[in-house]
C-alpha cells in the first residue's frame, strides 16, 4: 500500500494539519510504511468474527440527571488564547 | 534514604524515624543534583511537594495515616493535576495549566502522597524511547547514551535514579512495561477499567491503562492499591472492589501454572535476552511453578492491529487541541482554517502527526471497514487466543522487550522499527489485560524485562508471583552507578 | 409536466433533562456565555463523558410513542469534523445502531386524509455551541453553553408529498414529544428544528429526484414556506433545463428564498467510528416497562377518551387536543366547573380568541383553569348570565380578580328574585301595549320570536343581570299563555 503526495495532502486536511513541501516526500514514504506493516492484518482470515470495541464486556452506565456543576468561567478560561466577554474568540467565520 | 523501598519508608515515617518533610527534601535535592543530567522532570513542584508533606506529618502524627501517607512521588505529565502545568510531552500544552486534578492524582493525594513533580514523557504518550518529547529525550541512568524507554521514560528514569521512590505511568501498548524494562524497575499494566482515566490525557481510549512504576512487586501493589477504583467520571471504569494486593504476595508459587508463549520464543528472539528469561524462567520452576507452552496463533498480528486502532481513536482525541479553548495558537491566523492548521502542525511534533494522519487514513470512507473493522476484528482474535491460554495456565510469561535499551538517536529515522519495541507488550492493551514487567539477569550491564501477563483483573497473582521472584533474587536490586 | 414532491424531515429536538447528556452542567437557556459549559463541555485534556439516564428514558419514550422498535443494544459514534462551536473536534451521536428504530405517525389533513408517515430512526446526540458574529474586532465570539444539550433526531422516511404534509407531520412530532414531555418544544429557543430533505421528480417515476437539504427552519410557518420555494425553485431549474444539485441550503425567511450554503460544499467526511469512551446502550425489559409505566397519555388516545368521555365531536376533540397545554387546560376546567360542555365552548371560544388577539398561547393565559372553571361554576348557578360572563372574563383577562370579586365587584349578580322579576315585567308590559296586542293576536308558533322583544327590554332595564329563563317564564305567564 503506498500513498501518493494528493492522498497525504487531503488525509492532511482532513486532521487540519498543515504539511510543508519540504515534508510531503517523507511523510507518504513513512506513512506508507507503516501502511505495510498494518497490511499484515489481510493474512487471517476474520469472517464471521464480531469487532471488538472494548477490552471489557460491560454495558454503559447511566448517571441520575442531576445539575453538579456550577459556574467556573474564569478559571476554565484562564487557558484560553483569546477571550474577550466570557466568549472564546476565533477568527470570523463565515457562514 | 532513596535507597529505602517505598514499604520501608512508610515504616520509618511510622516509627518517625524522619519526616515526610524531610524525605521530601531529601528527594528534591536529589532531583536538583541529578535530574540535569537524566532529564526525567518536565516540571518540579517543590513548593507544592512540601505543604504536601507538612499535611502528611500532621496526619502521621495524627495516628491517620495508611502505607502511602507521606510518601513522595512523580506523576507522568499525561496526568491532569490542578494549578500545574500539564504539558503532556508537548508544545501544544507548553502553557496549560490544568484546572482541575485527575482522579488517580487525587486518589493518591487523598492518600497522602508527596508529588514531587511532573514527569517526562514521549508527546502524548507516543514513543518508545521518550524521544518524542517536546522537552527533549530522557536519558537512561543506566548509560545516558541510551534511552531508557517510553513513552513513560521520565518516570522509569526518575525511578531507577531513586529521585522518586514510585511515579505513575500510563500504558497504552507497552508504554509502562518497556521502560521499566529497559531501566531494571518493575512496572505494572492494570487491567483496562481498574484505574480510572478521568483526567488522563487520552491516546488510545480503548488502550490506555495507568499503573505503578516502582523498584519492586510490593511498592507497586501498594501504590496500586491507592491508584485504583471504580470512577462514576469513566464509563469504562470497572464497578469491582478493588483487590488487596499486599496480603497474598507471599503465597508459594508451588503448582502455578505459567505459560510460555511459543510465538514470542520462537520468532527473531535475541538470544542474549532468551536467556535472561530462561533464568527467570528457571527461578519459576525452583519455586514449584509448572512451565507449559502454549500458543497465541494471532498474536503476531498485534503490532499490525495496534497500528490501527490506536492511531485512529489517537486522531479523534487529539482534535480537541485546535488552539480555541486552550494550548498552542499560532500568530495572526488570518482564517479559520489557518488557526486550525498552523496551530496544530506547529503545537504537535512529527511522531504525533504521523499518527494522527495514519488514524485519520484508517477512518476515512472506503478505508473503515479495511483498517478499523478488520483491526478490531484481529483485536476479538488475539482476545480470544488470550482466553484460551488462559484455561491452562495462570499467568503468562515472556520477555517484556526485544532488546536493552538502544541508543539516543538509532531508531528515530525508522518509525516501523521503533513500534516493534512493543512487539510483546501490544498484545496485553488489545486484550485488555493486566501485565507486569519485573527486571530479569542484565546483559552487557543493562537492564532486561521478563514480562508477567495475567488474565483480567489478576493482578494480585501478578503480584504474588513478581514478589516471589523479588525474594529469591536480586535482579531488581541493581543500581546503576553515580546515583 | 406533473409533478410530484418528495419530502423527509430531519428534526432535532432538543430533550427536557436537567444537565446536559454527558455532563453535569446546567441546560437552562439564555444564561451568560460559558457558564454552563463545565470542563466536559469545553473538552478539556483528559475529561470522559458520563451519560444521563433521563435523556435516555426521553428517547425510548419517544420510541414507545411512534411504536417503534426500540433497541436492546445502541451505539454512540464519533462524528469528526473541526468547527469552533465543536469543543471535541466530534459530535457524539449515534450512527450505525440508533436506539429508536422504525416507527410511525399519523397525520391528518385539512380534508380530512389520513396518512402515515414512517419514522425510519431516532437517535440520540449531543448539541453544539454557538458562533456568536457581532464584532469582536473582525472575530467571531464562541459560546459553549449549549454545547453537550442533549438532542433526539427524529429522521423521517421520504413519505411526505407537499409542504402541507410536511407541516403535519412536524406538527405531529411536535405534539408528540411535547405530550410526552420529552421536550419543551420551544421553537424561537431552538428546542425543535427542522431540516427538509426537498426534491421532486415527474409524476409517475419512481426514481427520486436530486435532493438538496433546507437547515434550522424554527417555524412551522417558514417550513411550508421554505419548501414551497425549493419545489419551485428545482421544477424551473428543471424546466429550463438546469440541474438540481445536492446540496445543503439555508432558509432565508426575510427574502422568502433558500439560498446555497456554500461555506459547507465541501466534501465531508465524517468519520464515524464507536466512541470508545462510551459502552454500548443496553435496554432490558425492565428499563422497558419503567419507561412505559411513567408513559403520559398520547395525543391520539386522549383525542379519543375526550370524545367518549366528554361527548365531544370529533372536530372539538382534535381542537381541545392540539397541545398538550389546551388539553390538560380544558379537562381541569371540566373537572372544577363539572360541565364539559360549557368548558369546551369556553375554551375554544372565548379564551381562543383572547389569546389569539394578543398572540399567546394557553401557557401563557393572564385567566388559568382554575379561574375560568369559577367563572363556570358562577354560570351554572345562576349567578350570573353567560352573556354577563363574558363581561367578567373580560375584567377576569385585565387582571381585576377572580369570578367572584369581579362580580361582587361590579355588582353582576343575576336577580333571580322572582319578585323583581315580576316588577320589571309588569313595567314593560304595561308600557308596550301595542306589542303585547300584537303578541296576543299572533300565531301561536310566531310568538317564541315576539317574545324577544319583551325579553330585551327587561334584560335593558336590569342591565342584563335578570335571570332569561326566569324573565321567559313570567313573560309567557303574563302575556296570558
Amino acid at each position: 500500500m503506498s500513498l501518493s503526495q494528493d492522498d497525504v495532502e487531503k488525509i492532511a486536511h482532513l486532521a487540519r494539519l498543515a504539511v510543508a513541501p519540504d515534508e510531503g516526500a517523507a511523510l507518504s514514504r513513512d506513512l506508507s510504511n507503516i501502511l505495510d506493516l498494518v497490511a499484515q492484518m489481510e493474512t487471517v482470515d476474520t469472517g464471521g468474527v464480531e469487532p471488538m470495541a472494548h477490552p471489557l464486556e460491560m454495558h454503559q452506565r447511566l448517571r441520575p440527571d442531576e445539575v453538579t456543576e456550577t459556574d467556573q468561567r474564569e478559571r476554565y478560561m484562564s487557558n484560553a488564547p483569546q477571550a474577550e466577554n466570557g466568549l472564546f474568540l476565533v477568527p470570523r467565520v463565515i457562514e | 534514604m532513596h535507597e529505602k523501598t517505598l514499604a520501608e519508608l512508610s515504616a520509618g515515617l511510622q516509627a518517625g524515624d524522619f519526616s515526610s518533610v524531610e524525605l521530601t527534601r531529601h528527594y528534591l535535592d536529589r532531583i536538583g543534583r541529578l535530574d540535569p543530567q537524566l532529564n526525567s522532570f518536565i516540571t518540579v513542584t517543590a513548593d507544592q511537594a512540601l505543604v504536601q508533606a507538612e499535611a502528611a506529618d500532621a496526619r502521621i502524627a495524627a495516628g491517620e495515616a495508611g502505607s502511602l501517607t507521606g510518601i513522595p512521588l512523580a506523576h507522568k505529565d499525561i496526568f491532569c493535576t490542578e494549578g500545574i502545568r500539564t504539558s503532556c510531552g508537548s508544545k501544544m500544552l507548553e502553557n496549560f495549566v490544568s484546572p482541575y486534578d485527575a482522579t488517580v492524582v487525587a486518589n493518591l493525594a487523598d492518600a497522602g502522597m508527596v508529588m514531587l513533580g511532573k514527569t517526562n514523557m514521549d508527546e502524548f504518550a507516543m514513543g518508545s524511547s521518550n524521544e518524542t518529547s517536546y522537552y527533549g529525550p530522557v536519558r537512561n541512568p543506566w548509560n545516558t547514551e541510551c534511552v531508557p524507554g517510553g513513552s513513560s521514560g521520565g518516570s522509569a528514569a526518575a525511578v531507577a535514579a531513586r529521585l522518586a521512590p514510585v511515579a505513575t505511568g500510563t500504558d497504552t501498548g507497552g508504554s509502562i512495561r518497556q521502560p521499566a524494562a529497559l531501566t531494571g524497575i518493575t512496572g505494572l499494566k492494570p487491567t483496562y477499567g481498574r484505574c480510572s482515566r478521568y483526567g488522563m490525557i487520552a491516546f488510545a481510549s480503548s488502550l490506555d491503562q495507568a499503573g505503578p512504576m516502582a523498584r519492586t512487586a510490593e511498592d507497586a501493589a501498594l501504590l496500586l492499591g491507592g491508584m485504583a477504583g471504580f470512577d462514576g467520571r469513566d464509563s469504562t471504569s470497572a464497578e469491582r472492589a478493588v483487590d488487596d494486593y499486599v496480603s497474598g504476595l507471599d503465597a508459594p508459587l508451588q503448582g502455578l501454572r505459567v505459560g510460555l508463549v511459543r510465538e514470542f520464543m520462537e520468532n527473531d528472539l535475541d538470544g542474549a535476552i532468551a536467556g535472561s528469561a530462561e533464568a527467570v524462567i528457571a527461578e519459576l520452576r525452583r519455586q514449584g511453578a509448572e512451565i507449559v507452552e502454549i500458543s497465541l496463533p494471532n498474536v503476531h498480528l498485534s503490532v499490525s492491529a495496534y497500528y490501527v486502532v490506536a492511531p485512529a481513536e489517537c486522531s479523534s482525541n487529539l482534535s480537541r487541541f485546535d488552539g480555541v479553548r486552550y494550548g498552542h495558537r499560532c500568530e495572526n491566523p488570518h482564517d479559520l482554517e489557518d488557526l486550525y492548521k498552523r496551530s496544530r502542525s506547529e503545537g504537535f511534533g512529527v511522531e504525533v502527526k504521523r499518527r494522527i494522519m495514519i488514524g485519520t487514513y484508517a477512518l476515512s470512507a472506503g478505508f473503515y471497514d479495511a483498517y478499523y473493522i478488520k483491526a478490531q476484528k484481529v483485536r476479538q482474535l488475539i482476545a480470544a487466543d488470550f482466553r484460551a491460554a488462559f484455561e491452562q495456565v495462570d499467568v503468562i510469561a515472556s520477555p517484556t522487550a526485544p532488546g536493552t535499551a538502544f541508543r539516543i538517536g538509532q531508531k528515530t529515522d525508522d518509525p516501523v522499527s521503533m513500534y516493534l519495541q512493543d512487539i510483546y507488550t501490544i498484545a496485553v492493551n488489545l486484550a485488555g489485560l493486566p501485565g507486569m514487567s519485573i527486571p530479569a539477569p542484565q546483559v552487557d550491564g543493562m537492564p532486561v524485562g521478563f514480562q508477567l501477563i495475567g488474565n483480567l483483573f489478576d493482578e494480585a497473582r501478578l503480584l504474588n508471583v513478581a514478589h516471589r521472584i523479588q525474594s529469591e533474587t536480586d535482579w531488581h536490586r541493581q543500581t546503576p552507578e553515580g546515583v | 409536466m406533473q409533478w410530484e414532491t418528495v419530502i423527509g424531515l430531519e428534526i432535532h429536538t432538543q430533550l427536557a433533562t436537567n444537565s446536559k447528556i454527558f455532563s453535569g452542567s446546567p441546560t437552562a437557556f439564555g444564561a451568560e456565555p460559558n457558564t454552563q459549559a463545565n470542563l466536559v463541555d469545553l473538552a478539556m485534556p483528559g475529561v470522559l463523558p458520563a451519560l444521563n439516564r433521563r435523556a435516555v428514558e426521553f428517547a425510548v419514550r419517544f420510541g414507545r410513542a411512534i411504536e417503534a422498535h426500540v433497541a436492546e443494544r445502541s451505539v454512540f459514534e464519533r462524528k469528526n469534523y473541526f468547527y469552533p462551536d465543536l469543543p471535541k473536534g466530534y459530535q457524539i451521536s449515534q450512527a450505525e445502531l440508533p436506539i429508536v428504530g422504525r416507527g410511525h405517525v399519523e397525520i391528518v389533513m385539512d380534508d380530512g386524509e389520513v396518512k402515515t408517515v414512517g419514522v425510519t430512526r431516532a437517535h440520540l446526540e449531543e448539541d453544539a455551541g454557538k458562533s456568536l458574529h457581532e464584532d469582536f474586532h473582525g472575530m467571531t465570539g464562541i459560546d459553549l453553553n449549549r454545547a453537550g444539550t442533549p438532542l433526539l433526531e427524529i429522521v423521517s422516511e421520504p413519505d411526505m408529498r407537499s409542504a402541507k404534509e410536511a407541516v403535519a407531520y412536524a406538527r405531529k412530532i411536535h405534539q408528540i414529544v411535547t405530550y410526552i414531555g420529552i421536550s419543551d418544544g420551544n421553537m424561537q429557543e431552538g428546542s425543535f428544528r427542522c431540516d427538509a430533505n426537498v426534491s421532486v421528480r415527474p409524476k409517475g417515476q419512481e426514481e427520486l429526484g436530486t435532493r438538496t437539504e433546507l437547515k434550522n427552519i424554527n417555524s412551522f410557518r417558514f417550513l411550508e414556506r421554505a419548501i414551497n420555494y425549493e419545489i419551485e425553485r428545482q421544477i424551473d431549474l428543471i424546466e429550463d433545463g438546469g440541474r438540481v444539485v445536492q446540496e445543503t441550503r439555508l432558509y432565508d425567511a426575510n427574502k422568502d428564498e433558500t439560498r446555497s450554503m456554500r461555506s459547507k460544499e465541501e466534501a465531508n467526511d465524517y468519520r464515524y467510528f464507536p466512541d470508545p469512551d462510551l459502552l454500548p446502550v443496553v435496554i432490558d425489559q425492565a428499563f422497558m416497562d419503567a419507561v412505559t409505566a411513567d408513559m403520559p397519555e398520547l395525543p391520539d388516545v386522549r383525542r379519543a377518551r375526550f370524545q367518549a368521555q366528554y361527548d365531544l365531536s370529533p372536530v372539538d376533540a382534535n381542537i381541545l387536543t392540539a397541545t398538550r397545554a389546551t388539553a390538560d387546560y380544558f379537562e381541569a376546567v371540566a373537572e372544577v366547573s363539572g360541565d364539559a360542555r360549557i368548558a369546551a365552548n369556553w375554551v375554544m371560544g372565548e379564551l381562543a380568541a383572547a389569546l389569539n388577539k394578543e398572540g399567546r398561547d394557553i401557557e401563557q393565559s393572564p385567566v388559568d383553569a382554575q379561574a375560568l372553571a369559577g367563572l363556570l361554576v358562577r354560570i351554572r348557578d345562576n349567578t350570573i348570565s353567560g352573556k354577563i360572563a363574558k363581561q367578567v372574563f373580560e375584567a377576569m383577562w385585565s387582571g381585576e380578580g377572580t369570578a367572584d370579586e369581579v362580580i361582587e365587584a361590579k355588582g353582576l349578580k343575576q336577580i333571580t328574585d322572582t319578585g323583581a322579576i315580576e316588577a320589571l315585567v309588569d313595567e314593560v308590559i304595561a308600557a308596550n301595549p301595542q306589542q303585547v296586542d300584537n303578541y296576543r293576536n299572533a300565531e301561536p308558533e310566531k310568538r317564541p320570536k315576539m317574545i324577544g322583544f319583551f325579553v330585551g327590554q327587561i334584560m335593558k332595564k336590569s342591565q342584563g343581570k335578570a335571570n332569561p329563563q326566569q324573565v321567559n317564564a313570567l313573560l309567557r305567564e303574563k302575556l296570558g299563555e
